[in-house]
This record gives structure tokens, C-alpha cells and sequence, in this order.
């Protein structure tokens, strides 16, 4: 990165334009319609709650996705991503949130993946390995190139993943949340980075949860909401509230909480639980938290990335152990005992991620929805046809999932009602307490709000709900109560009369007040 | 496809993907197609190849194999494979076999010689047995299933060398005055005209049937073998169901070797050598896929039956033994490739639609129904 970029001059001050950007998910229209532009040598930043599309805009301009409609000029000139490493030979590399480097492999072999440096016999390591310690006598990291990227910690792994994207001398470098597992002192120097880089003519694109951070570097604010820019404007013009006004906007009404009923005993105690981080670090991802929820309580934790949310339901729910405290359920510790025994005792999690922990792919909608009452239709040791048949039918209908029948494909669903499914699943056994990790995540508001309205239906009936959510918005729809987790504790409790900034300042989003 | 989901939809209920098409009859049902085949060529090519006589002298052969296959069908729908169950086979045969000459108890200075049902019961425990350890190494020490069972096949194989010095017993008579007699009753008889053997096979057949389609333990297995992490969370006791299969298979194999060494009056320890991988054709030729979750009974036994028929057929028509294997191999990488195609048809359909974030679950989700990681068999 040290020699001088190759620029050819742009054509006046945008290098990249997109124009009227569609990308649909099957019927999920992730962005609808948008344009942006990339200044030369200035950071624009990228802000938007999860799921206003950030990501998938990002992906489309690096060629990892294609968009539906729409056009991307660079320099003027309309162009077509065919790939990544087509994107990347045009001067536009990303830096992906998700890290993508091979553990197994050393820095220097990861750094130059795929772009290895021909010598006259074979490879020339030397050379990789020089270019290597310059990135990161630049990035101030003193990092061995021969380190197996396995040994490093989170952070020093990020760097590696920004170091391999400089290295490839790019005129757009798109940040996608690159300070998630930073310090401060390494988030520091990659502003630096990033000054030094915009003062020779690259372009960087950059993407926050961390407003205030973001807002110290940037040039250039968009906000992106639902799929559509909702406002843009030049840094030195805007403050914090611009933003958050700008990016949670007028909602969709997402319900509210359920009344004109008691709340019955406390159904889950979580007493003083901690969970150490697995990936052997000896902080703790959950860290001494208490949390009492009552029969037909809606409790709502937020949080961002990283906060401990995730670890916290998978751990009171018997996926995770416990490295302290304990978890009563109505008044009984059921911390020692299997999954199994907690959801026959009435505590069910509906998992994060649906495809990869809620739903059997290789089965039908109807078996998925069974499988975790099966106990509810054996007769003797068979099963009965019948009474499964009528326990399903009666879930679809209860829980409102589309389906051409119960023998359809569970991949034929949309995720929505996939997320119904996995919902309807966990309900047909009679929980008493559920909890929900992003019941949200990827499902369009109108599915969203059909969610929100089962789970107020339920609690009204004296089910404890528990939801996790990353979306300020979905804080303030049915829940009675909203937690705020950040680095593993409760940071704030709040009312259902609670705003969004406050719940932002309490997660160490934003600070307005 | 997988038979919980095709026992769902009912004739009239309608669901997205159940167009009626000759391809997709052809594609499924291929296995059975290709055995119509064999025997169609077979019958022209050689006269002797289509009477009842020969076909129930296949089928006593085809019994060995689609017993194994049955309980290999177990472990590949968890998602796992069995590879020591060819080495278990060969030790139930020459623990039958030493159990017959009668067990020497010096410090009581008597000889047992145990009747023949217990004999059975206590190979098929051997079996288990077997089957136990596979399990624990596979579902709670983490070992991968293929180099735990690759580690059995060896152990086993050696335990059964070791057990008659690389001997063979050749005397499984039993003597009428000790009361031991019949075990040749396996292997020689016939109920109905149709060989003992058969008759296993079927009732195995059944009993498995019954276990996947309508039983809790089924249900199970298909859903900790279509995705392990779901059905964890949602109650499903996936290491108990691990652990069964594996015994369940050992069992399968025990009872093969009982079969067996009758059939041949003798009992060699190197019976049943590579059997594993004949069982493990058998599965795949009759549409499970290796990865887990898909794949049923019916099937496996038409797999089961496409093998012997084939290579009984090339016998019987005088092809050496060289080309029969190349037959053999060629029909079972014809079956994965077919394979390949129905998943990918079914991995494109339409909806599984989501926001942006869902769009690298996705990809996993492609992956795992991705035939390219089905290359293991043969």
C-alpha cells in the first residue's frame, strides 16, 4: 500500500454512483430503490438500524450480490460486478463484518489469499511477508506474519482482515462495522488509517452501530431506513439526534403491551448467572445478572452485538452451561437439568437462527411442528397418525402459518411463516415461560407484527415472554418491561413508556443526554 | 424422499412441489426401475436366471446385505456411517461358532454347551455391544463416525482372529445328546418354501419400517439427522438416538453373521470382510442421502436387492469376477450422481425467501443438502 495508487482521475468529485438500487429477497424487498453515491477521498458513512439494508447495499457494491434493478456508474461509466474479485480489480475491496479469514492459515498466507506474489520458482514468501509487516508497521500492530490467525484475539484478527483489504491498493474501501471487536487505542489508530487513506484520494465507505464514533470520522451521513435513504447530509451539519431521528423514524405500529390482566407468579428467575466466554478469554459474556419475569409478562432485552443476549437465553434455556448462579422456574432450580427436561417442564427457546438451530430442512412443515410435542401423540409405543395430524392443523391455524398443506416442504415457506413454524413448534408443548432470540431477524414487518400480536395473545393467557432484539423500534411495541444488556449486564430497565434514546444511551450506542 | 413427509401428503392435499411428472417418477423411483432391468437383461441373457428357484437362491444372498443395510440406513440417516459392521459380522460368526463347541469352565471343571436360541441372543448382544462403543466414542467423545467405526473395523476384526488363531470352526452341528442342535436351521430351512434368511430379512425389514415411520424413536432420527441443532433444541434426546443407531446396526450385523456362518456351516474370521461397503451401496443406491435425514426402508432393500440380483446375474451369465466388480462400482456412482440431481432440484425451490441477514444461512442451508459432500460411498 505504500506505493502511490494508480488512480485515474475521476470525473468530478463522485468516483462511484449508484443509481435506483432494487434487491429482493424472494418477496422481502431489502432495498427499494436506492441511490448513493461515493465521494472521492471522503468517508461516508453508512447509518441504519439491522435490517434497514446496510449490508445488503455494501454487498451490492463490492459484487457479492447483484442487484435486482438498478445501475452503478463508477467514474461515469455504467458497470456490471460480476464477483468480488471482479469488484476488487476495479479498486473496490470490502471489509466484511463477519470475519473471512482461514483460522488454519498464517497472516501473510491470509493477506494474500487468492492474489499470491509469483516469484521465479514458485511463490515469493519473502516478498508477502515484507508487504505484510509494512501493513502492520502501518496498522501500529506488531503482529508476526507467520502467526496462524488462530492465535489471535478478535481484534488483532480484525486488523489482519483490514490489513488484507489496504493491501490490495483500492480506491474504495468499504468498512462494514470494522470496530465491533476493536479497543479503543486500535480504533484510534484505524481512524488514522482511514485519514491517511481519504488524504491520498481513497474513498472509504464506513458502517457503525457506535454513532458517536462513526460521527467523529465521517465526512459525509446517510441514513438508511427500511430500504430507502431517508436522509443525507454533510457531517460538519448534523449531530447525534439528526441521526437516530433520521434512522428509527415513524414506525410501523408493532402492537403494544397486552392489559387488563394481572400478572401471575414469578415464572423464571434468573439468579445471579455468569457465562465465560467460550472462546477462552476470561471475561464473561454474561456477567452475575439477575432477572425475575412474571407469568404473562412480556420482558424485552436489547442490546447490541456482543452484549451477551444470545449466550444469556441459550444458557437459561440448557444450551449453554453456566459458569455461576442458577435458574428457577416457578420456584424450582432447573439448572442442572438437559433441554429436553426444561422444555417438559414448560421453558423453550426459539432459537436465533432458524435455519441453522430451529428448523429440520429435510422435513415437512408439519413434522418440524411436531417435533418437539411428539410426546403428546404416542400411543403406547406408536404413534398416532391422527391425533399429530389434528395437533398440526390446529397449530397452523393457531399460530397463522401459509402453507399449501402440512406435507409441504418447510423450505416452500416464506421466513416469516418459517419463523411461525419454529414458534408453533415450541408453543404445542404448553410452555409456561418462552424465550425468543431476534424472533424478528429476517422477516418482513408485516410477518413482524403478526409475531408480536401471537406473543400478546399468549401472555395475555399467562405465558412469560422473554425477546431479544437488536431493533430499537421492536423495544417499544408489545413489551411490558425493556432491559438494556450491554457487555454482559443490565445497564437499564425501563417501562413500556420509554423512548428510543434512551434505550440507545443505555446499550452505549448513543449518548444524548 | 424422506417417507415422513411423503406418508403426510395425502392424495388431494396439494402441496407446491408434488407436480405429477414421468421424470420425477423415473427419478424417483429409479432404484426399483434399475433392478426391472437387471432383471429383464438378465432373463434374455441367461435362461436359467428367471425361475423362483433362482430368484429365491438371490434373494437368501441379497438377505445377508439388506439386513446390514437396514441398520447401515439407521446410522446414515443420523447422519453418521457404520464401517465396522462387516468385522462385527465375522466375530458374531465365530463367537456363534465357539459358544457351539462349548464353553470350558476350568475352575468348575465343567463344559457349557448352550442351547441355540441362547446363542443367538448372546451374539446379538455381542452385536450391541459393538454398537455401544461406536456410539459413546461417536455421540459423546466427539470421535467423527468414520474413524471411530474405521478404529472398531480393525479391533473387531482382530478380536475375531485372535479368538480361533485365524482358524475357521467348521462344526456348528451341535450334538443331539447335549441338546444344542439347529443352528444350521438359519441358514438351510425354509418356512413356506421361502429360505429362513429371506425371512429374517423381511421381518427386519418390517420391524425397521415400523420403528422409522411410526414410532417417537423415528421421528427423532430423522429430525437429529436432517439437523442435529434444531432437534436438540427442540427436546429431542439426539445422543440416545446416536447411540441406539449404532447398536441397532451392530445388532443388524450380528444377526447377518448368524445367518451367514449357517448358511456355510462354518465360521471364519475373516467373514463378512468389506461387507460395510455393500451395505453402504445398498443405502445409497436406494436414495438416502449420506448426510442425513433422507432416505427410507424401501429403498435400502431395493438397493440391497439391485446389488445382489446384478452381481448374481453376472455370474450366472459368466462374467468374471473382475468386470463384476467394475459393475458393481459403476452402477453405485450411476445411483450417487442421480442422487445428486434429485437434492439439487429440491434445494432450488421456490420461497425460503428472507430479509438480507438471512441470505448466508442460506448458503448453509445449501451446503447441507449440497451433493458434493455425498462422495464418500464406494
Amino acid at each position: 500500500m505504500n506505493a502511490a495508487p494508480q488512480f485515474e482521475p475521476a470525473a468530478g468529485d463522485t468516483v462511484l454512483a449508484a443509481r435506483n438500487i432494487v434487491k429482493s429477497y424472494g418477496g422481502t424487498h431489502a432495498l427499494k430503490g436506492v441511490d448513493f453515491d461515493i465521494r472521492r477521498g471522503e468517508v461516508t458513512t453508512l447509518f441504519g438500524e439491522n435490517g434497514a439494508g446496510k449490508s445488503t447495499l455494501m454487498k451490492i457494491l463490492s459484487g457479492v450480490e447483484t442487484p435486482t434493478s438498478g445501475s452503478i456508474e463508477l467514474d461515469g461509466r455504467p458497470v456490471v460486478f460480476s464477483s468480488t474479485v471482479d469488484a476488487r480489480d476495479r479498486g473496490i475491496s470490502i471489509i466484511h463484518q463477519e470475519l473471512s479469514l482461514a483460522p488454519n492459515l498464517s497472516v501473510r498466507d491470509n493477506i494474500f489469499m487468492g492474489r499470491e506474489l509469483r516469484g521465479a520458482t514458485g511463490l515469493d514468501f519473502a516478498e508477502e511477508a515484507r508487504q505484510t509487516r509494512m501493513l502492520m508497521a502501518d496498522l501500529e500492530e506488531d503482529i508476526d506474519p507467520m502467526t496462524l490467525v488462530q492465535d489471535l484475539r478478535l481484534g488483532q484478527q480484525q486488523i489482519v482482515e483490514i490489513a488484507r483489504a489496504l493491501s490490495v491498493d483500492s480506491r474504495i474501501l468499504i468498512m462494514d462495522e470494522p470496530t465491533s471487536a476493536l479497543s479503543a487505542t486500535e480504533v484510534e489508530v484505524l481512524f488514522k488509517v482511514i485519514r491517511d487513506l481519504t488524504a491520498r484520494g481513497v474513498s472509504i465507505v464506513y458502517i457503525s452501530h457506535h454513532l458517536e464514533e462513526a460521527l467523529q470520522i465521517t465526512d459525509h451521513a446517510v441514513v438508511l431506513r427500511d430500504g430507502t435513504i431517508t436522509a443525507t447530509a454533510n457531517a460538519k451539519n448534523i449531530d447525534l439526534e439528526w441521526i437516530v431521528r433520521n434512522m428509527v423514524g415513524e414506525n410501523f405500529d408493532l402492537g403494544s403491551p397486552p392489559t387488563g390482566y394481572a400478572f401471575g407468579d414469578v415464572a423464571l428467575s434468573i439468579d445471579d448467572v455468569s457465562i465465560a466466554d467460550v472462546s477462552g478469554s476470561d471475561r464473561l459474556v454474561v456477567d452475575r445478572l439477575s432477572l425475575d419475569v412474571r407469568a404473562g409478562e412480556i420482558v424485552c432485552i436489547y442490546g447490541l452485538m456482543g452484549a451477551g443476549r444470545t449466550e444469556l437465553l441459550e444458557c437459561v434455556a440448557g444450551r449453554l452451561p453456566m459458569t455461576g448462579g442458577r435458574v428457577l422456574l416457578e420456584g424450582k432450580d432447573i439448572s442442572g437439568l438437559s433441554i429436553a427436561e426444561r422444555i417438559s417442564r414448560g421453558l423453550v427457546l426459539v432459537p436465533e437462527d432458524r435455519q441453522r438451530d430451529g428448523l429440520v430442512q429435510t422435513m415437512s412443515v408439519g413434522a418440524n411442528l411436531s417435533l418437539a410435542s411428539i410426546g403428546a401423540f404416542v400411543k403406547g409405543m406408536m404413534l398416532s397418525r391422527s391425533r399429530e395430524r389434528s395437533l398440526i392443523d390446529g397449530t397452523i391455524r393457531d399460530v397463522r402459518v401459509k402453507t399449501a398443506g402440512a406435507g409441504a416442504p418447510i423450505g416452500s415457506l416464506s421466513g416469516g411463516n418459517q419463523q411461525k413454524v419454529v414458534i408453533g413448534k415450541m408453543l404445542t408443548t404448553n410452555p409456561k415461560v418462552m424465550l425468543l432470540d431476534e424472533p424478528s431477524r429476517g422477516i418482513d414487518v408485516g410477518a413482524k407484527a403478526e409475531v408480536f400480536r401471537l406473543l400478546g395473545e399468549r401472555a395475555a393467557q399467562g405465558l412469560a415472554v422473554v425477546f431479544s432484539t437488536s431493533e430499537v423500534a421492536e423495544c417499544l411495541g408489545i413489551a411490558h418491561r425493556i432491559i438494556v444488556m450491554r457487555r454482559g449486564r443490565i445497564s437499564a430497565q425501563f417501562g413500556a413508556d420509554v423512548t428510543k434514546e434512551q434505550i440507545m444511551a443505555a446499550s452505549g450506542e448513543a449518548v444524548l443526554v | 424422499m424422506t417417507s415422513a413427509s411423503q406418508n403426510r401428503s395425502r392424495p388431494g392435499s396439494t402441496t407446491s412441489s408434488d407436480g405429477f411428472s414421468v421424470a420425477k417418477l423415473l427419478l424417483e423411483g429409479r432404484a426399483f426401475l434399475a433392478l426391472m432391468v437387471i432383471i429383464l437383461v438378465f432373463s434374455m441373457l441367461s435362461p436359467y436366471y428367471f425361475s423362483l428357484g433362482n430368484f429365491l437362491t438371490m434373494a437368501s444372498h441379497v438377505a445377508i446385505f439388506g439386513i446390514l443395510a437396514v441398520g447401515m440406513l439407521l446410522v446414515i440417516l443420523n447422519g453418521g456411517i457404520d464401517l465396522s459392521v462387516g468385522s462385527t459380522l465375522g466375530l458374531s460368526g465365530v463367537i456363534a461358532g465357539f459358544l457351539m463347541q462349548g464353553v470350558q469352565l476350568q475352575t468348575l471343571g465343567i463344559v457349557l454347551f448352550p442351547p441355540v436360541w441362547v446363542v443367538v441372543v448372546l451374539v446379538c448382544v455381542l452385536g450391541a455391544l459393538v454398537g455401544l462403543v461406536n456410539g459413546v466414542l461417536i455421540a459423546w467423545l466427539k470421535v467423527p463416525a468414520f474413524v471411530a467405526t474405521l478404529g472398531m473395523l480393525y479391533v473387531v476384526r482382530g478380536a475375531a482372529l485372535l479368538m480361533t488363531n485365524g482358524l475357521t470352526y467348521n462344526d456348528l452341528g451341535g450334538k443331539p445328546e447335549l441338546g444344542n442342535t439347529g443352528f444350521d436351521w438359519l441358514g438351510f430351512n425354509r418356512l413356506f418354501g421361502i429360505p429362513i434368511g429371506v425371512l429374517v430379512m423381511v421381518v427386519i425389514t418390517i420391524i425397521g419400517s415400523i420403528i422409522l415411520n411410526r414410532t417417537a424413536f423415528g421421528r427423532w432420527l430423522y429430525a437429529s439427522g436432517g439437523n442435529e441443532r434444531a432437534a436438540e433444541l427442540s427436546g429431542v434426546p439426539v445422543k440416545k438416538v446416536q447411540v441406539s443407531v449404532y447398536m441397532l446396526s451392530g445388532i443388524c450385523a450380528s444377526v447377518a453373521g448368524l445367518i451367514l456362518s449357517s448358511e456355510l456351516t462354518s465360521a471364519g474370521p475373516t467373514a463378512g470382510n468389506s461387507y460395510e461397503l455393500t451395505a453402504i451401496a445398498a443405502v445409497v443406491i436406494g436414495g438416502a442421502a449420506l448426510t442425513g435425514g433422507r432416505g427410507n426402508i424401501r429403498g435400502t432393500l431395493v438397493g440391497a436387492f439391485v446389488i445382489g440380483f446384478l452381481s448374481d446375474g453376472l455370474v450366472i451369465i459368466g462374467v468374471s469376477a473382475y468386470w463384476q466388480t467394475v459393475f458393481t462400482g459403476a452402477v453405485i456412482v450411476l445411483a450417487v450422481l442421480l442422487n445428486a440431481i434429485q437434492y439439487r432440484r429440491r434445494v432450488k425451490l421456490p420461497g425460503s425467501t428472507g430479509g438480507p441477514s438471512t441470505s448466508p444461512q442460506q448458503a448453509g442451508k445449501a451446503r447441507t443438502a449440497d451433493p458434493a459432500h455425498e462422495k464418500i460411498a464406494g
